[in-house]
């Protein structure tokens, strides 16, 4: 994208934004996921997360939901790139800008329904955790309060 | 095949070596600013030596303060967020929108309104190409006038008055980011709005020598009060305009 060539044909199209949510959604999503995976049971002293079927569910959810919608915008991209620069044989300009942009509604259907599904993973990636925080079985006994410490009271 | 293996197992390998920087954070911080002040330097430094980026173009004014005021709305509604300014040169582009932009057409907005994506076209010569009620009626409902857009309503900017209490405000910080408002223009400003949106009056004259070729008409006519629709199509009229290119010389400027 920042050869001249393709970023005549990319910019200001929805390759940029396909191009984005790769890392948005697949890059920082996915780190601050598994940071979370691994922090709550620390943090709440618990030996293990709730359920690993889960997690799995919400990986799989979100990585197919990652594909559907970074391929509809860089498909939406690659067209409405093309159809800006089409000519007719006469040499005319071959779409007005409105037809681009319904040309583009199938590409936006599925980009919801990518969008959905990777929302869908966080929805149980949030149950996960309520689970493990309020129902999860300890790591280990209770730390007992270190009378030294707690004379100060 | 033999070669590889005393290589990889060799202490003369460039790539022990580079393990000082790989082991040492330290050392790989200055590694990176070392290679950063390069990138940079070679960047940055011709560009002191350039006069200007920005070539001095005949026609480019700032805008007025009724202009200001629609850019405020067009910049609160997001408007950029869908629509570019910035026509590049292509040539799909330049007959489609009109011809591409120059640096100098944008030098006034702060910040610019280049925009990252065209859910809708590019506006950068949007001016003059509608009637004012076309606008209006855009505005109020895109479908009435491009039955497949996918553009919302705006339609409270026709219903709600138009607030210029602070646009001198405005003026007064847009100069200080370079914009050559003079004081006659920022005290004039609250005036220069209503002579701006009403047909031909006794301050038109002195408005249109603070901002040359400048559209007057009447404006708020129907209600008889400026709204915001008003000053965003006043906004929208001038967007591209004020370039003259039946003069502009694009050859002029050729390094």
């Amino acid at each position: 994208m920042s050869i001249k060539a393709v970023n005549s044909l990319s910019h200001y199209t929805d390759w940029t934004i396909g191009h984005v949510h790769s890392g948005a959604l697949g890059w920082v999503g996915y780190v601050s996921f598994g940071a979370i995976y691994c922090l709550v049971p620390w943090l709440w002293n618990k030996r293990e997360l709730f359920s690993m079927r889960l997690v799995n569910w919400h990986f799989w959810l979100s990585t197919i939901g990652i594909v559907f919608y970074i391929c509809a915008m860089w498909v939406a991209g690659i067209m409405q790139g093309l159809m800006w620069r089409a000519y007719t044989a006469l040499g005319f300009l071959e779409y007005s800008f409105v037809e681009t942009t319904e040309a583009l509604h199938p590409m936006y259907i599925i980009r919801a329904l990518g969008g959905a599904l990777f929302v869908a993973g966080a929805v149980i990636m949030a149950y996960n955790l309520y689970r493990t925080i309020y129902d999860g079985e300890p790591a280990k006994a209770a730390i007992e309060p270190n009378p030294a410490l707690a004379s100060g009271h | 095949m033999s070669d590889t293996h005393t290589t990889s197992g060799g202490k003369t390998s460039v790539w022990t070596k580079h393990q000082v920087f790989e082991k040492n954070s330290i050392f790989l911080l200055i590694g990176i600013l070392v290679m950063i002040s390069i990138g940079g330097l070679v960047e940055i430094v011709p560009l002191f030596y350039l006069k200007s980026t920005i070539e001095q173009v005949e026609g480019v004014r700032p805008l007025t303060p009724l202009e200001l005021a629609g850019r405020n709305i067009y910049v609160r509604e997001g408007c950029y967020n869908c629509h570019s300014q910035m026509i590049r040169p292509l040539r799909d582009e330049v007959e489609r929108y009109g011809h591409y932009s120059l640096a100098a057409e944008s030098m006034y907005d702060h910040p610019f309104q280049w925009g990252s994506k065209r859910t809708g076209p590019d506006i950068a010569r949007v001016g003059g190409k509608y009637s004012d009620d076309w606008h209006r009626d855009h505005l109020r409902n895109p479908r009435s006038v491009v039955p497949a857009s996918i553009m919302p309503s705006y339609h409270w900017l026709e219903t709600t008055a138009l607030d210029t209490a602070h646009i001198d405000m405005d003026m007064r910080v847009l100069a200080i980011e370079g914009v050559p408002y003079t004081k006659d223009m920022i005290e004039a400003a609250a005036s220069d709005v209503k002579t701006q949106g009403s047909a031909e009056d006794s301050l038109t004259a002195a408005f249109l020598k603070r901002y040359p070729k400048a559209i007057t008409r009447e404006l708020g006519g129907v209600q008889g009060r400026l709204t915001e629709a008003d000053a965003l199509i006043a906004y929208l009229q001038q967007l591209g305009t004020q370039v003259d290119f039946k003069l502009y010389d694009d050859k002029a400027n050729i390094r």
